[in-house]
């Protein structure tokens, strides 16, 4: 086929593009991970008894904040790696912004303990367990994210994959939060934040073969 | 004497630089106009892509002549099967490099090749400089490959095309509705790009 007919087959072949097609594919993904991640959490762990009293304590807020804005920022940088030709640029920025934040609040924390206090803060009672349970939750936000972007058109497919699971681990981590008992936040800024880069990770060498295009 | 040359080479950057604009308002306007579904438009800018495309690869290809219009003819599947990631507001340029791009990549890779890997990403790699409408032959046929897809992707594709039907028409005529010769054609032009990737 020579390319002055494919170029006729391509114009008879262009019905209008619905230009909100790619954020509803978007929301339905995350949707159904975030559902998803609910819904594993409740079934294997559990929501944690004490939550009527947790949600009073300013932490526990301050906590998925942490986890929410991570999502937010790494839903930006996701779509704007899914065109070709945007720049990520402040986008970064504003990713890198919550985890600063929670490092500064683990730095204050450990600064006004006792030295002794200060490791035991940091493992709390979970330490061993936390990051494989987050990124347990993290897989269906995963595959369905990854299916969304699939839908667009990632040129860097190695790092939209990465931003992929960081937006997946951290969607993870906001169900988490609803079980798990650890407030300090020299703990979740250390062990949260490890859980989100594990499905990061899996995103990151999976990408170039599933986000092929 | 000096300050003239100066002004006739300002000049000539500033022809350059206008013709470049020129091109970028001129296709954005028809691609704009393609997205709400005007296939005259988009025929005239897919035609003033291809001369572009075909300028910007035999440029970056000196020693694989022979592939560019397979690449080009892969780039231009890309750029149709990508139109919905455009937003109005993006340079045309900027998004259809990255696509150029990324399918150039995909070849150096299918190729072991790492020579034009290190251009940066981000500018528009001049691409709308030059225009070259001498189509040379395509090695491989994506007619062929048409073909040999399965019917529910090639027949919304056919019916549309090549009997000249509306999508109404099509529908008609195969039995499926409306929404699914739509999807059908969607997915087989996806499809039809896969096999040539699985080609390459």
């Amino acid at each position: 086929m020579k390319t002055d007919d494919l170029v006729a087959l391509l114009a008879t072949q262009a019905p209008p593009v619905d230009r909100h097609a790619p954020a509803r594919r978007f929301a339905l993904a995350w949707i159904a991970g975030f559902g998803a991640a609910l819904l594993l959490m409740v079934l294997l762990l559990g929501v944690r008894p004490d939550i009527a009293d947790a949600v009073r304590v300013p932490t526990f807020w301050f906590r998925l904040g942490y986890a929410a804005t991570i999502a937010a920022a790494a839903l930006w940088v996701t779509a704007r790696l899914a065109r070709p030709g945007v720049r990520v640029g402040g986008a970064w920025a504003v990713l890198a912004a919550p985890v600063a934040v929670g490092w500064l609040a683990m730095g204050w924390v450990l600064a006004h303990a006792a030295p002794e206090a200060q490791l035991p803060l940091i493992l709390g009672h979970t330490w061993r367990v936390c990051p494989v349970l987050i990124a347990t939750l993290a897989m269906p936000a995963l595959i369905a994210m990854l299916w969304a972007v699939r839908g667009m058109a990632p040129v860097r497919p190695r790092l939209a994959g990465a931003a992929v699971g960081l937006l997946a681990g951290a969607t993870g981590t906001v169900a988490y939060c609803l079980h798990c008992p650890e407030m300090a936040p020299p703990f979740w800024s250390t062990w949260y934040l490890l859980g989100m880069l594990i499905p990061a990770a899996i995103g990151a060498a999976v990408g170039p073969r599933a986000l092929r295009w | 004497m000096t300050a003239d040359t100066a002004d006739t080479a300002d000049t000539a950057d500033e022809r350059r630089e206008r013709a470049m604009s020129a091109t970028e308002t001129d296709l954005r306007a028809c691609f704009v106009d393609g997205l709400h579904g005007d296939a005259a438009r988009y025929r005239r800018f897919l035609d003033g892509l291809s001369g572009h495309l075909r300028a910007y690869l035999r440029r970056r290809l000196p020693r694989a002549q022979a592939d560019v219009e397979d690449i080009l003819q892969e780039t231009l599947l890309a750029v149709h099967n990508a139109r919905h990631t455009y937003r109005p507001e993006q340079p045309l340029t900027a998004w259809v490099h990255a696509i150029a791009r990324y399918k150039l990549m995909d070849f150096f890779r299918a190729h072991s090749r790492r020579e034009a890997l290190h251009e940066p990403f981000e500018d528009d790699g001049g691409l709308f400089v030059a225009s070259d409408v001498e189509p040379a032959d395509a090695r491989r046929d994506v007619g062929v490959l048409l073909d040999a897809l399965p019917d529910r992707h090639r027949l919304p594709i056919q019916l549309v095309k090549l009997e000249g039907l509306s999508v109404a028409e099509a529908a008609l005529r195969s039995g499926m509705s409306e929404s699914a010769v739509k999807v059908g054609v969607h997915r087989g032009l996806k499809a039809l790009a896969a096999r040539i990737r699985g080609r390459s």
